[in-house]
């Protein structure tokens, strides 16, 4: 069998057709029913800030939001996604480049090193901010222990969020 | 640093805000907040083929058969190797201290007819898609004869591959006039980095080599080394380095599954991707710690060491790697630590055993060394009736000793320190957490039923590893400059901090100096990242680069600079840890953690700062959580986040971080240290002595991590303060 006829196999038979819509933009991907979430975005829809640090939901590193939900895109399928509004790490600084606040305060307070794991946990924190504006510290801190980082110990990370919460 | 910021940290200010000693923002940061970062996994080349390795499952054994039949029928294969097909391939060499003796215990790329650890390649799929290449690996299935697996470094039936020794003074004479001889035994789990970026790699055939991307940390070695492997004509593999989500020392050394990718790109004549998973990552890339130390000590009528005797197993796993015996080395040379300890005799037993192989992790050598040492303070402490802040002051080296002969090597230079203040510094952590009243409070709060104590840790780092750095200053027409070197970023912001160097000596706001490293075409030699050299000699260099090209006062002027040094540079510092036990689970709560770290001069407080926060968070998860274990045929326990335990957002305690700049290097004209080790370095003998203090039996933990199983069994001691309790329960039962 060439390589060009598993091709088409696949696309014929296997791959369903769907839309995505991605930080307010409708995208069309044909994709294995098995293709998760974050393959999807990242190899189909070209959004590599999306980054997959476990592939098995405990790293957090995939956090993306659905209808403003932060959900772990490598638990998911992307033919579960249709009809869903998906916000990555993309969509966050305005289309001119500007950073926003959470952006801007990871890097006041030194909230990143390597920064694999900054694109989940800007999505984890802005979830978290929009559903509880006043979250306290304690549960700051527990809701932030839905990801890992190994760089920098998460003083940063806390200090950057608790910024933001304070400064609304 | 109060104005607003697009993007562009630096942009606009004055220069003096963006020298050396100022806590400028990243110039990295935009990029990997927007999610444009370029991680190896992010690339893809057109006609490239996705790896997936076949892996042992066998802990030990002999490999029987491997039947490819039915994976490269699977859909999308377009072929599979195996041992056979690389039996011509050297074996993967050192990279550092490597002896004639290891040699015989390197690793081959692919297993021959043996395999000595669950997770060792023996075949490689490569198909058109990822999700097909994994597919098609699971069609595989070795037939192995099963061996019996060592597991303990000092079972009889590990391979003993050689003894690392050091010498000094007169140990015999010393432990016959001692006053008191103290002993004890403690062991430090095995445990590893674990960036959040697993590994990867993509090679790219071009022109008659390769290029390489994913290629991190020691990038000119590593392309140098793999043209030589795969008989290709020197400089023509070229690695491009990207961005690296983390290195901790385990990722960027030259793998099996680097090998792989690089000759299957030349085989195959096509560009080969390689993404790690995480279960892959646990299995296969370097391990690190496990060693035990059996310590002995001449100690004098004043509490004073004047003799230690050590003797060290390391459980090397079942190769021997890149590293060599850089691991023992470090731990025989560093062990004595900031203590006088006139005479000095270790030995360190190199170890095979049936387990992933080993290699270096932050503060490699030290971490352990530093927990057995501070142990072994700790027990004389105890032995002499003395407060454990005065039994290590009476033993320190003093200021009026520097620079120190500490009469040890390793890594190809002589130990001595360059300058500190020792008791200074110890000084500064016990008035920051007011020791007195802090143990005052501690000891009430134990005499209310509450398992509380105060442990300390002290240690001396090493940093600047040369013994040379190249780099290329160039000022461009437009003005900003640009600076080329040889060294590598593994994510710890070295481009900010170089920058920032240039921008103090050549009068531009940092933001207009542009770094480039790992590109091995881009500048001849480099030595990358690693022992936090890079900005001790990177910065160094970029300096002096620098004010030349100042002197030599043309636009558009470029000057290339070597700067060497033979020795390395030794920061120092100072842990102190408070816990509390749950008496219920074994919980470990660290109520308050410190680190106080002398770096000689700070490039950019915030950056040392993060560093040591960082550092420390991964020596508390090495001596509280992480552990990786195996069952009794040498089956590993953890191969997910679900098993390896790292420290959260919620049990990491925050850190207070004391930095100063007591002790400028003489070694070079900025009088640099680094500063990437200093927060892991302590936390295991900080940690046990506050655990100790608050299970009230001195010198009870021996054994790292700190699991809730071993607190448990601690508390369940008679001599505990839970013993003791129960046992005064008992007695008024009675009554």
């Amino acid at each position: 069998m060439t390589e060009s006829s598993i091709t088409g196999l696949l696309e014929s038979d296997c791959k369903t057709r769907l839309r995505l819509s991605v930080n307010g933009t409708e995208r069309t991907v044909e994709v294995e029913p098995r293709r998760t979430l974050a393959d999807a975005l990242r190899d189909d829809c070209g959004l590599t800030g999306t980054h997959l640090g476990c592939e098995h939901g405990v790293c957090g590193a995939c956090t993306v939001l659905i209808d403003g939900n932060p959900v772990r895109s490598c638990l998911m399928f992307a033919v579960q996604a249709a009809d869903v509004d998906i916000r990555t790490v993309e969509g966050m600084a305005s289309p001119d480049g500007t950073l926003n606040p959470l952006q801007e305060s990871f890097m006041r307070h030194h909230g990143l090193q390597c920064g694999f794991c900054t694109p989940g946990f800007l999505l984890l924190s802005e979830a978290v901010l929009a559903a509880r504006p006043d979250i306290d510290d304690a549960e700051l801190r527990e809701a932030l222990s839905s990801n890992l980082c190994r760089c920098t110990g998460y003083q940063g990370i806390i200090d950057a969020v608790r910024a933001v919460r304070d400064a609304v | 640093m109060g104005d607003g910021i697009s993007g562009l940290p630096g942009r606009g200010k004055g220069i003096n805000e963006t020298g050396i000693g100022h806590p400028a923002l990243r110039l990295e940061d935009p990029p990997l907040l927007r999610g444009e970062g370029s991680f190896l996994a992010d690339l893809n080349f057109p006609g490239q083929v996705h790896m997936r390795v076949v892996r042992s499952s066998a802990a030990c054994g002999r490999l029987v058969g491997l039947d490819l039949s039915e994976a490269l029928a699977a859909p999308g294969v377009v072929a599979v190797f195996t041992g056979a097909d690389m039996s011509e391939t050297p074996l993967i060499d050192f990279r550092q201290v490597g002896y004639d003796e290891l040699r015989p215990y390197l690793q081959p790329v692919l297993a021959q007819d043996s395999v000595r650890y669950v997770g060792e390649p023996l075949a490689a799929v490569f198909a058109v898609d990822p999700y097909l290449a994994e597919d098609a690996a699971e069609l595989i299935w070795p037939e192995i004869e099963a061996g019996e697996a060592v597991l303990e470094s000092r079972s009889p039936l590990a391979i003993s591959a050689m003894t690392l020794r050091a010498d000094y003074g007169d140990v015999t004479a010393a432990m016959s006039a001692a006053h008191r001889v103290v002993e004890l035994t403690c062991e430090v789990g095995r445990h590893s980095g674990i960036p959040l970026e697993t590994r990867g790699l993509l090679a790219k055939p071009s022109g008659g080599g390769l290029e390489i991307y994913g290629i991190a940390k020691v990038p000119h070695y590593n392309c140098a080394t793999l043209a030589a492997m795969l008989h290709l004509p020197a400089g023509s593999v070229v690695g491009r380095e990207g961005h690296v989500g983390g290195g901790f020392g385990v990722r960027g050394e030259l793998y099996p599954e680097d090998v792989l990718v690089a000759w299957a790109a030349l085989r195959l004549s096509r560009p080969v991707k390689w993404v790690e998973d995480r279960w892959e990552h646990f299995l296969a890339a370097n391990h690190s710690r496990d060693q035990v130390y059996v310590l002995r000590a001449a100690v004098d009528e004043d509490a004073v060491i004047q003799a230690i005797d050590a003797e060290i197993f390391h459980d090397q796993g079942a190769y021997v790697r890149t590293h060599g015996a850089t691991v023992p080395s470090l731990s025989v040379a560093m062990l004595p630590g900031p203590y006088k300890v006139p005479s000095y005799r270790a030995a360190c037993h190199i170890r095979l055993t049936n387990k992933t192989p080993a290699g270096t992790y932050r503060a490699p050598g030290r971490f352990e060394s530093t927990f057995a040492r501070e142990r072994l303070v700790d027990a004389v402490a105890v032995e002499f009736g003395i407060p454990p802040a005065e039994a290590r002051r009476r033993n320190l080296i003093a200021l009026e000793e520097m620079p120190f002969d500490r009469r040890t090597e390793t890594l190809g230079t002589r130990v001595v320190y360059d300058s500190g203040d020792y008791a200074r510094l110890l000084g500064r952590l016990l008035a920051h957490v007011d020791y007195e009243a802090l143990s005052e409070s501690l000891s009430q709060r134990r005499a209310n039923g509450e398992l509380v104590g105060l442990g300390l840790g002290m240690f001396v780092e090493k940093s600047g590893l040369g013994p040379f750095d190249d780099v290329r200053v160039t000022r461009l027409e437009d003005g900003t400059v640009e600076v080329c070197t040889g060294a590598a970023s593994v994510g710890q912001g070295m481009e900010t901090v170089i920058a920032q160097i240039a921008s103090e000596v050549l009068g531009v706001g940092y933001s207009s100096v542009r770094v480039r490293h790992g590109q091995t075409d881009l500048i001849g030699r480099g030595l990358g990242a690693f022992a936090s050299r890079v900005t001790v000699m990177t910065g160094v260099a970029v300096y002096l680069a620098a004010k030349r090209l100042l002197a030599n006062d043309v636009t558009g002027g470029s000057v290339e600079y070597t700067f060497n040094s033979d020795h390395m540079t030794y920061p120092y510092g100072a842990h102190a840890a408070v816990v509390k036990l749950d008496p219920g689970t074994g919980g470990v709560e660290i109520e308050r953690y410190v680190v106080a770290y002398d770096v000689g001069r700070s490039v950019n407080p915030m950056l040392i700062e993060g560093q040591i926060v960082g550092g420390a968070a991964q020596g508390i998860g090495g001596s509280l959580y992480e552990e990786y274990r195996y069952d009794s045929d040498g089956g590993p326990l953890v191969t997910s986040f679900m098993d390896y335990l790292m420290p959260t957002a919620e049990n990491q305690p925050p850190v207070e971080v004391l930095v100063s700049e007591d002790a400028p290097s003489p070694l070079n004209p900025l009088g640099l240290k680094g500063a990437g080790e200093g927060g892991t370095n302590a936390c295991g003998a900080a940690i046990a002595a506050a655990v100790d203090e608050a299970v009230g039996c001195p010198g009870a933990v021996r054994t790292l991590p700190l699991s809730p199983e071993r607190v448990l069994s601690l508390l369940g001691e008679p001599g505990s303060a839970v013993g003791r309790r129960g046992a005064s329960r008992a007695v008024s039962a009675r009554e």
